[in-house]
């Protein structure tokens, strides 16, 4: 299976990508933010990091970039694009994703292990795990997610929501609520749940001697699934 | 142009008599131009003229050190083709003035110390220090410093693994931002910002210079006084996203081989990096201020020589190779200008629109820069106190623990590290929290550990002791994750050097840390000094900064401090004296504030800490916790909180004071887990190796329970500790 990572000057989780993805099995290539054409792949990933520095508003400069045309296109045409943290903020940029990024809650970068509870396995990126709550890792200053009323209303009829921060065994409710994020959303699909966008760091949770290693369960099963 | 006078010179920092010394040996009265780069080479953060004497005293030898004091940063082997270049360097007075970009620029400026030597930073660290949580200006400050680290390493995409923060009132006007990075860099790539070579291009690179930070090393050279708002101007301006830009350019270019010495533009900005290159190199350089990137408009030679804008390098290239060059900072969309060339002249010529403007001989602004002999007065060694009976006889051990637990300096940190990404990079194997923190060498089996400590309380009471303390605490450190101590950075905090009592402390802080990292084989191989933290005559007490480096070969070895498992032996190494004085215990329970601080012996520091590395290479610990601050019960109660496992303490033997024993800060111990199965065998060990040890008690149940005197539960004890801080930053 083959995979592009997007470099743009800013990202800064760009190898830790490349390192899971070949840990899993990926034909893994880095494709610069310069670039036009994008290597034949079957999944591309928009890693995390500060694209152009965040200036303006989160990712927003990356939404307009010279590669981001053929990511867009390949989206549209059904391909698998995963968008991890500044990555995320991208995709709502493009308008791939609906809603926005906002600064956290509580006006702090958060950095430590959270809790998500998959919300649809009907979908190439959760099918095949087995457990319902995964720890997973978060960094960042801007995940607080937010749309309108009736944009919620069609990503959770659609069952867009991806996954949401919730506590050991599954409850997502406020307590459990790390950035303010509407309805705890820590990741949400397009409509046709090819494209996902986290905020959640699977990649840093590879290995046991890392922060954890349910990471490694979303890499196994996006390799089996393609 | 401003005629140049001994007044004008006074107004930029040089002293009447140095003013003089500059005329003499330029035989004339010099211009604006060359004022104001004599003031920033002669200033004390740039020439060191008051500690250079005493700093040439460090050890700084060893097999592993491949480049010690002297260079943009240190360098140690850590075998293999691999080595470790690491620093740590102080942005104290722009961080008090303005919290965010002073501490921003700082972790900024020492990353581009580790990078332009060819290294990729793998690890920052930092050791930062408040003035007394109910000072009004605590908390701002705090919570601005913390933002600033954060916002600055978390871009660049660097994880910040560890560090410290200490709050006293004696940091009340002058606080303390300490920042550390560690690279990597093969052993046969490492670059040196030595020139070489004549006629060779002189290449500036990076951002747009700008007014921002100009005379930024004068202000740190200078106390502060009600008016220091006005020193707004003269803190930099920090934007993390072309540093990233600028590092990723830097390693590329890095990777051919046209680079004869690169070097970052830090304190003092153009002025100390050309003259660097060209006085190590001992040749001269020739610059047309004409063609050097600026912000802004109209900017006179003047203010293009002594901005410190930041995210700027300067780079002398094989000629020929400009546009191979220039193709890589073009694909980063940085500035790449050839601004000069180096020449044979031994003296440093500026041109701005075809003029000559300014010429100095670089001996005179290194070598010629003054160097002092300041007067010190030697401290002496503080009476021990006499604690009486009576003073303990309504104490509790649970209830003094409790209050211990929230003392400041003691209290959870969390608040702070969860603001900084200590993850990125996918190596970081200990968080923040820990011993230390614990990184892996990318895509090999080794780890290096590093931290960072200092102990003002110790140094203020009596310089020499605590010189070494700090030391030796740097290596327990190292120890306590199993790593094996390689060599450390300081960073040496002081008052004012004109007054003999600072001065004092300074050189005795430096014998004390001297004598340590010999003894231990612990040699400094980079640092620096910031003296005049200072504010309307009070100064901090002294604090030496001591960042330290390990090595793991096999980082599956590692050691933590959570307590693993019900039933395992905790053994304490090393004695227990029971010295209260200067403890947290005496402060914080008895309002006794002096006395000596507890006596280091270097030969048990040694034997105890390679007794411990050597049951670890044994594999019979579980579990390992050095012992400070707070004594062995604050030690283990953070053991326990950390695991969630509680400790059944044995009954003392024999008519000890339980409060001295408990809480006692006596050097060189360590707490560690051992299986059942395994103590006979420890115990041996330990008994042939003549190591003093104590058997402490049993990993039991949910509390920390000692017969009729202490039963505290686990989460009794948590709320507090971890509240603290959370707490106070709200309120």
């Amino acid at each position: 299976m083959k995979s592009s990572v997007i470099i743009f000057p800013g990202s800064n989780c760009d190898r830790d990508m490349d390192v899971a993805l070949k840990k899993f099995g990926f034909d893994n290539q880095m494709v610069w933010h310069n670039d036009v054409k994008i290597p034949k792949s079957d999944l591309i990933v928009l890693p995390g990091g500060f694209s152009y520095g965040d200036y303006l508003r989160c990712g927003s400069i990356a939404g307009k970039s010279r590669i981001i045309k053929s990511v867009i296109d390949f989206a549209n045409s059904g391909g698998l694009v995963l968008g991890i943290c500044n990555g995320f903020q991208i995709l709502t940029e493009t308008g791939l994703l609906p809603g926005i990024l906002q600064q956290n809650k509580y006006l702090n970068f958060i950095c430590k292990n959270v809790f998500v509870k998959i919300k649809n396995k009907d979908n190439k990126y959760f099918k095949k795990i087995k457990k319902e709550v995964l720890e997973l890792h978060i960094a960042h200053n801007e995940g607080n997610y937010f749309c309108s009323k009736d944009e919620l209303k069609l990503i959770e009829d659609n069952g867009q929501i991806a996954v949401t921060y919730c506590d050991r065994i599954g409850n997502d409710d406020e307590k459990n609520n790390p950035n303010g994020a509407i309805k705890n959303i820590a990741g949400i699909f397009n409509k046709d749940k090819n494209i996902l966008g986290m905020m959640p760091h699977p990649e840093r949770m590879i290995d046991p001697f890392l922060s954890g290693e349910d990471g490694s369960l979303f890499f196994e099963n996006l390799i089996e699934s393609l | 142009m401003v005629e140049v006078t001994e007044k004008i010179a006074i107004e930029h920092g040089l002293k009447s008599d140095e003013y003089k010394k500059i005329c003499d040996l330029l035989k004339r009265t010099p211009n604006i131009t060359e004022l104001g780069v004599f003031s920033a080479m002669w200033n004390e953060h740039c020439s060191y003229k008051s500690s250079r004497r005493h700093l040439k005293k460090l050890h700084t030898k060893g097999d592993q050190v491949i480049q010690g004091p002297g260079e943009n940063a240190g360098v140690v082997d850590i075998e293999d083709d691999d080595a470790i270049v690491f620093k740590i360097e102080s942005h104290n007075h722009p961080s008090f003035i303005e919290p965010y970009q002073g501490a921003a620029t700082g972790v900024g400026g020492i990353m581009r110390d580790v990078f332009t030597m060819g290294a990729r930073p793998i690890a920052n660290l930092n050791s930062i220090h408040f003035g007394s949580p109910d000072h009004e200006k605590t908390r701002n400050l705090l919570r601005g410093v913390v933002k600033g680290i954060g916002g600055y390493g978390n871009c660049i995409g660097v994880p910040t693994i560890a560090g410290q923060t200490c709050f006293d009132e004696s940091y009340n006007g002058n606080i303390l931002v300490n920042a550390m990075t560690l690279g990597l860099v093969n052993k046969n790539k490492i670059f040196y910002s030595k020139a070489a070579g004549i006629n060779k291009p002189v290449i500036y690179v990076g951002s747009k210079t700008g007014r921002d930070g100009i005379h930024g090393a004068s202000m740190a050279s200078a106390i502060f006084d009600d008016k220091i708002e006005e020193k707004k101007p003269t803190v930099q301006v920090g934007d993390p996203f072309t540093e990233k830009l600028l590092l990723e350019a830097c390693l590329e270019l890095m990777a051919g081989k046209s680079i004869i010495s690169i070097q970052d533009m830090g304190a003092a900005g153009l002025t100390s990096s050309s003259i660097e290159m060209a006085s190590k190199g001992d040749l001269g350089i020739e610059i047309d201020l004409t063609k050097v990137p600026c912000r802004e408009e109209n900017m006179t030679p003047y203010e293009i020589m002594l901005s410190e804008s930041q995210e700027r390098m300067l780079i002398v290239l094989e000629e020929g190779k400009e546009n191979e060059a220039k193709k890589i900072f073009d694909k980063w969309n940085l500035d790449f200008a050839v601004i000069g060339k180096t020449t044979n002249s031994k003296n440093i010529e500026l041109f701005f629109k075809n003029k000559k403007i300014a010429e100095i001989p670089i001996d005179f602004l290194a070598e010629n820069a003054p160097m002092y002999d300041r007067k010190w007065i030697k401290a002496k060694l503080p009476k021990e106190n006499n604690f009486s009976k009576e003073q303990f006889k309504s104490l509790k051990l649970g209830d003094c623990l409790k209050k211990i637990l929230i003392d400041p300096n003691i209290a959870d940190k969390e608040w702070i590290w969860d603001q900084y990404d200590h993850t990125v990079m996918g190596d970081t194997i200990q968080k923040p929290g820990g011993n230390a923190g614990v990184v892996r060498v990318h895509g090999t089996n080794k780890a290096v550990a590093a931290s960072v400590d200092s102990s003002a309380t110790y140094c203020h009471a009596h310089p020499l002791t605590g010189g070494k303390q700090v030391v030796c605490e740097s290596w327990r450190n190292m120890i306590s994750v199993g790593a094996k101590p390689i060599a450390i950075t300081n960073c040496l905090n002081f008052g004012n050097p004109e007054k003999e009592k600072n001065m004092g402390e300074f050189v005795e802080c430096v014998e004390g840390i001297t004598e340590a990292s010999k003894y231990l084989n612990y040699p400094v191989v980079s640092g620096n000094v910031s003296f005049y933290n200072e504010t309307k005559d009070k100064g901090i007490k002294p604090t030496p900064s001591i960042g330290g480096i390990g090595l793991l070969s096999n980082y599956k070895e590692m050691m933590t401090m959570e307590l693993k498992n019900e039933g395992n032996y905790l053994l304490v190494i090393g004695k227990t004296e029971g010295h209260l004085d200067q403890s947290v215990f005496a402060r914080n329970i008895l309002s006794e504030f002096n006395g000596p601080p507890p006596e280091v012996n270097l030969f048990n520091e040694k034997q105890n800490g390679m007794s411990v590395l050597n049951l670890k290479n044994k594999n019979l610990i579980e579990t390992c916790h050095d012992v400070s601050l707070g004594g062995i019960l604050t030690a283990i109660s953070k053991m326990s909180i950390k695991s969630g496992r509680g400790v059944k303490l044995f009954p003392l033997e024999g008519l000890v004071n339980k409060f001295e024993y408990f809480f006692g800060e006596d050097q060189g111990r360590y707490i560690i887990e051992i299986k059942p199965e395994n103590l006979e065998n420890v115990e041996n060990i330990l008994k042939k190796d003549t190591i003093h040890f104590d058997k402490l008690g049993l990993v039991e149940g949910n509390k920390i329970a000692l017969e009729n005197d202490l039963k505290i539960s686990i989460e009794d004890i948590t709320e507090g500790y971890k509240k603290w801080l959370k707490e106070y930053m709200v309120n």
